[in-house]
């Protein structure tokens, strides 16, 4: 699992809207990839992931309720989305990922397809 | 100054902050408070002609454990967040280690007009949402000539 360089999402994408890269951590075991995002701000209709041809996109719109009326004075939050790809290597099977969002944190597992599952190999004494 | 944003953004935006940054950092009498952006929770600030809004982005945390204090006119944001990575001893490995873990705390100044008693905070999607009214002594008003 590889991010994929700023110089290769544009040239095979159309122009996308500035987005904010949002934190991850990315965690693997024997049986898979455990990701986990913060996009603090997104409602559960508005997050979207995609998995396209091995590669993984996260994007999410903000939704925050503001007054009308309101200036802003200061924003470090300061595009309205979230947008981060991934490049997902063939040992993973991208059909069965399996997503939880909760609270702004965006919790994904990517199984190992089954033939990538480590096995002990048995050692016979002759 | 030496730190990791929580948002970074793309390279020409990077460039306009880095720009900002030294702008900043040649200023003569900087906020006392220092400049915290990059810290956690994030924070935006809005405000408007009834009240100042305060969004911290603070995702995965529990809304009970958020301890929020107005004093003085300074609000302070406190909490913490654990880690979802796994322990030393567990068979997995970490690649890449970017969110937020630990005890949080910031703090901002706020306006001198504002109420202290009519404050609400409701947490939603990951964000705290904290809404101060201002004192309707303060607030404008139009001014009839006869």
């Amino acid at each position: 699992m590889s991010e994929t360089t700023a110089v290769s999402k544009e040239s095979t994408a159309p122009r996308e809207e500035a987005a904010l890269v949002p934190p991850v951590d990315v965690i693997e075991d024997s049986g898979g990839i455990t990701l986990y995002a913060d996009l603090p701000g997104v409602p559960k209709d508005k997050l979207n992931l995609h998995v396209d041809s091995g590669t993984l996109t996260i994007e999410g719109e903000l939704g925050l309720e503001m007054p009308e009326a309101m200036e802003s004075t200061h924003a470090e939050v300061s595009l309205p989305r979230y947008r981060r790809t991934f490049t997902l290597s063939r040992e993973l099977d991208a059909d069965k990922v399996t997503a939880e969002f909760a609270d702004g944190v965006l919790k994904l597992r990517i199984p190992k397809a089954e033939h990538a599952l480590p096995r002990k190999i048995e050692i016979s004494v002759a | 100054m030496i730190y990791r944003s929580l948002f970074p953004r793309d390279f020409l935006s990077e460039l306009e902050r880095l720009q900002n940054e030294v702008r900043q950092g040649f200023d003569i009498s900087p906020s006392i408070r220092g400049f915290t952006r990059g810290g956690f929770p994030a924070l935006n600030i809005g405000s408007t002609g009834k009240s100042v809004e305060i969004y911290a982005f603070a995702p995965g945390v529990d809304p009970a454990s958020i301890d929020v204090q107005l004093e003085k006119g300074v609000l302070t944001v406190a909490g913490e967040r654990k880690s979802a990575l796994p322990p030393a001893e567990a068979k997995a490995t970490t690649h890449i280690d970017e969110r937020f873990a630990g005890r949080f705390r910031r703090v901002v100044t706020l306006p001198d007009d504002i109420d202290p008693s009519a404050v609400a905070a409701r947490y939603r999607d990951g964000v705290l949402h904290i809404s101060i009214q201002r004192r309707e002594t303060t607030q404008p008003r139009r001014i009839n000539i006869q």
